[in-house]
């Protein structure tokens, strides 16, 4: 009649269970971790080492010069090397300027790391910020219209349609805009071609059901005597809703805003179907452009190091970018509300 | 282990116990005894840390964040904050039935009751089945749902949900069963059922109930603890007030904030 | 009670009382944006169901049992197109990924909700957090530069030297490539843990705190606590992550592609280059030289999107019914 010694003949084993499955779920989270921080640690100690000035400000450079002045690199297994990208964006930049001359006959494979990714940088900030401005009308009100009119069939079909594009794969958001725009006729009979606005539209496909469901979200989250106090005032309701309710929640508008722009300068799929990419800088959006994700992709599969090297510093940018707004969201959020 | 256990004997010293959550002491030291085959009363206003001393008793306090016991509990003489004493063999001994009638869900009526017996490694479908049935009739619930034990436990009424609780915890012989006010989220009829019952089990248990229900600890206890909050230092802290026969507490306090209390005056 | 069906007033209702106050065009408005994004949905069905309608009609059911997938009019091979090997290929990768990833993230899930040391534990749930919001290409990049060339010397060689001679999946004599569906599997179980592990610590919280006393009340050890109390009660929540996870696989396309080799054939080995549905698209509709290539893949996108609609929506539904509440709510 101890408490110190078993009352029960399986007391020891189910303390052995106890302690045993704990340790493996303990372990299970070591062992998943090991991974992440490898990747995270990579991208920060290889990406973060190949950035410098000419990494922020110059363009692509072939890693070959002056002895091979002609193209980029073609890898055999690449399903790109024959759309020939050089002749695709114009000519390539001039080559071979300072240091050419020390490299002339060095082995490809050996050159040091040169140029940078500004026309990526700059293709994905122009991209991902058509995108944004389309998508934003259109998820703020769907979002407005949502809390303010919550129960009704649209209402229902609207959010049945956001969780449908929230979880479609982002390839068939590129196959749709590939098809509805790239492939798609123009007024002269040729097809419209990859362009920059391309890949903006079907950034916004992804970016609307972000920004639609943490508007509603936030909106409902502003008490109803706020509005009631707006309305007993006399306003009307898109008075309300404009001046009162939207402004007391603007902070949690933005947040997802930032969110929907974090995953929007990620997405790679759906810019291979539509901006195609480039190696020199490109700000109109109707031409092909360069766009982080895409030099990451790219320049990973080439076999060229110093091209590799980009790939590791564009792959830094995007996960430092994504780092810094979820922690940013997370520090305007904490202890006010939780959203995913 | 097939027969019901013998009556217990159970008695519980309280020792200036003292629970805290984090830095906050929540009840001042608590002196107090509760005797066998008797009911223990503990009434109070709320926050008066009533609740906070029941959970203290079979170490279930601690189980919240940063809460934490000083003092002793003595059960049979037996320190069970000693530190060489395992909670979970505690909560065996010191079954506990809570506010809310909590059926687990996804399992059966017949599991839900015997899911304390499994624990204690007892798998004979045999015996399973005697010590289900014999708590269920304990719990004078049997005949209710003799006929759906496969059934989800959730699909019964509060009322009966509670009576399951009382069931799965008597299945497993405990020697002290805590009541947390076991009928505060019941109707009046599912509450007369719940008193009768308890009439019933101070013949084999010992047991305590914290209630909020003057009439209910009048009508049931033999022995009342009444805390009151004492907001003198500006904090306010529970203080256990008087702890003696119900008889005396409700005719003759010792206390005048006995009085007070049970005369509604504060509270 | 009250509350409730004062919000239960019918459409027409509250639109006539929002008018009154001279609101229809902020109705409108806001409705025109509203259907704009049931219209992007439509466009995502009405391109994919067109454009295949061309493979659709020339290959019916048969296109996704036959095995073979040449685009290009070769001496050896006539020009056919089965979407076999992308199928092969997507569900054995995403297969693999699951059952790599689905343990050890309930194991996190689990760590998180109710084992973690209280400090830690907004930490660590923030960074797996962040782990899901990071770029699959990043996944990609480590794969393809780290982890592929570590992996083919140092387990797929030997493995399929010893062990591959016996079982002829793992074994083949294109080990060396580094690409594989054993590779991109493992790539993709890294990306889907976070996912996975999120969601399971979300539905393990929001499990009622009386679940686990009654638990503990009985003497129960913590880890009893949680498997037969807490798991049970979001087993439905717990499924609905692991699906989301799989739905998360079945789709991705960067690692994929990155790492699968995008061999559009059935592969006889893990260890061998393959493809996925979505790789399959990714490198190969925009060079699509014929109509029926292209349609093809759009048809291959089509099956991919309704699979994992289904998923998606699926575990929503499960997870929703796991947030409802206990089945039969208390009745006093």
């Amino acid at each position: 009649m101890s408490l110190k010694s078993s009352v029960s003949p399986n007391y020891a084993r189910r303390k052995a269970v106890d302690l045993i499955m704990r340790g493996l779920v303990l372990i299970a989270t070591g062992l998943a971790i090991v991974p992440l921080v490898l990747i995270i640690g990579y991208v920060m100690i290889i990406g973060g080492s190949a950035l410098n000035w000419e990494f922020f400000t110059d363009i692509y450079q072939p890693p070959m010069t002056v002895s091979m002045p002609n193209t980029g690199p073609i890898d055999p297994n690449d399903p790109f090397a024959n759309l020939d990208l050089g002749a695709l964006v114009g000519s390539e930049p001039a080559t071979g300027q300072a240091g050419a001359g020390d490299e002339k006959g060095a082995d490809i494979l050996e050159a040091p790391p040169r140029g940078g990714v500004l026309h990526g940088i700059v293709g994905t900030m122009l991209i991902t910020t058509v995108a944004l401005l389309i998508a934003m009308p259109i998820g703020i009100m769907a979002g407005i219209f949502l809390s303010e009119f919550p129960d009704n069939s649209v209402a229902t079909t609207v959010r049945f349609a956001c969780d449908v594009l929230s979880g479609a794969p982002s390839i068939i958001v590129g196959v749709t805009a590939y098809i509805l725009i790239v492939n798609a006729k123009g007024p002269d009979g040729q097809p419209l071609g990859f362009t920059g606005i391309a890949g903006s539209i079907a950034l916004t496909f992804l970016m609307v059901p972000t920004i639609t469901r943490t508007t509603e979200e936030v909106l409902k989250l502003v008490p109803e005597a706020t509005r009631e106090a707006a309305l007993a005032m006399g306003a009307t309701t898109w008075y309300s809703t404009f001046t009162v309710v939207v402004p007391t929640a603007l902070s949690g508008i933005v947040t997802g805003i930032m969110l929907a722009f974090a995953r929007g300068a990620g997405e790679t799929a759906p810019l291979i179907m539509t901006v195609l990419g480039s190696n020199v800088l490109m700000t109109n959006l109707l031409e092909p452009m360069a766009a982080l994700p895409l030099i990451t992709y790219r320049y990973t599969e080439s076999p060229f190091p110093s091209e590799n090297t980009l790939a590791w510093g564009s792959a830094f940018v995007l996960m430092m970018l994504v780092l810094l707004v979820n922690i940013l969201v997370r520090i305007a959020t904490r202890n006010r509300l939780r959203m995913r | 282990m097939t027969t019901p256990p013998a009556p217990t004997k159970s008695t519980i010293h309280i020792r200036d116990l003292k629970p805290y959550y984090g830095k906050r002491l929540a009840v001042r030291p608590v002196n107090m005894t509760i005797e066998p085959n008797k009911i223990t009363a503990i009434i109070g206003p709320s926050g008066c840390g009533k609740s906070t001393v029941l959970r203290c008793i079979n170490r279930m306090h601690e189980t919240i964040l940063g809460a934490r016991v000083e003092g002793q509990v003595l059960l049979n003489g037996e320190n069970i904050y000693a530190p060489d004493v395992d909670p979970m063999l505690v909560r065996r001994k010191i079954g506990m039935v809570f506010q809310q009638p909590i059926a687990l869900r996804t399992r059966s009526i017949f599991e839900n009751v015997a899911i304390g017996l499994r624990l204690a490694g007892i798998n004979d479908k045999r015996v399973l089945a005697e010590r289900v049935e014999a708590s269920l009739r304990a719990a004078v619930l049997w005949d209710e749902v003799k006929d759906k034990l496969n059934q989800p436990g959730t699909a019964l009424s509060g009322g009966q949900q509670q009576r399951l609780s009382i069931a799965r915890t008597i299945a497993v012989s405990p020697e002290v069963i805590l009541f947390d006010e076991p009928c505060s989220a019941l109707d009046p009829i599912a509450t007369m059922k719940i008193e009768d019952l308890l009439l019933e089990l101070r013949k084999q248990y010992t047991i305590v109930i914290v209630t909020h229900n003057m009439q209910q600890a009048a009508r049931i206890s033999d022995n009342t603890a009444v805390f009151m909050v004492d907001t003198d230092d500006g904090v306010p802290t529970g203080v256990l007030v008087e702890c003696n026969p119900t008889s005396k507490v409700f005719t003759q306090p010792d206390d005048p904030r006995t009085e007070d209390y049970i005369s509604g005056r504060v509270g | 009670m009250a509350q409730a069906q004062a919000t239960r007033e019918t459409f027409r209702e509250r639109i006539a009382k929002r008018t009154q106050h001279g609101d229809g065009i902020f109705w409108g408005l806001t409705l025109s944006f509203a259907l704009l994004v049931i219209v992007l949905v439509f466009a995502i069905v009405w391109v994919t169901w067109s454009d295949s309608q061309l493979a659709r009609e020339r290959f019916g059911w048969a296109f996704f049992t036959s095995g073979e997938w040449n685009p290009v009019e070769t001496p050896v091979n006539p020009v056919s197109f089965g979407a076999m090997p992308a199928i092969v290929g997507t569900l054995v990768s995403s297969a693999i990924a699951l059952i790599l990833a689905a343990p050890v993230a309930i194991g996190i899930g689990i760590f998180l909700a109710e084992l973690c040391p209280p400090v830690l534990r907004t930490p660590l749930s923030f960074m797996v957090e962040l782990l899901a919001a990071i770029p699959s290409v990043i996944y990609g990049v480590w794969g393809v530069m780290v982890f592929a060339p570590f992996f083919t010397q140092n387990v797929a060689m030997p493995i399929s030297q010893t062990i591959g001679q016996v079982v002829p999946w793992l074994g083949g004599d294109r080990v060396s490539s580094g690409r594989g569906l054993l590779i991109a599997g493992i790539i993709l179980s890294i990306m889907i843990l976070p996912t996975i592990a999120a969601i399971t610590r979300d539905v393990l919280t929001l499990v009622p705190n009386s679940q686990r006393e009654v638990l503990l009340a009985l003497g129960a050890t913590k880890w009893e606590v949680i498997w037969l109390a807490v798991v049970p009660y979001a087993r439905a929540g717990i499924i609905g992550a692991v699906m989301l996870g799989l739905g998360r696989a079945l789709g991705e396309t960067m690692a994929a592609t990155m790492l699968v080799g995008n061999r559009p054939q059935v592969p006889e080995t893990l260890f061998e280059p393959a493809t996925t549905a979505a790789s399959l698209v990714a490198s190969e509709l925009v060079n699509a030289q014929t109509l029926i290539h292209e349609s093809a893949l759009v048809l291959i996108a089509l099956a991919l999107f309704a699979i994992t609609l289904l998923l998606n929506l699926s575990a929503r539904l499960l997870i929703w019914y796991m947030n409802r509440g206990p089945v039969g709510r208390t009745r006093a």
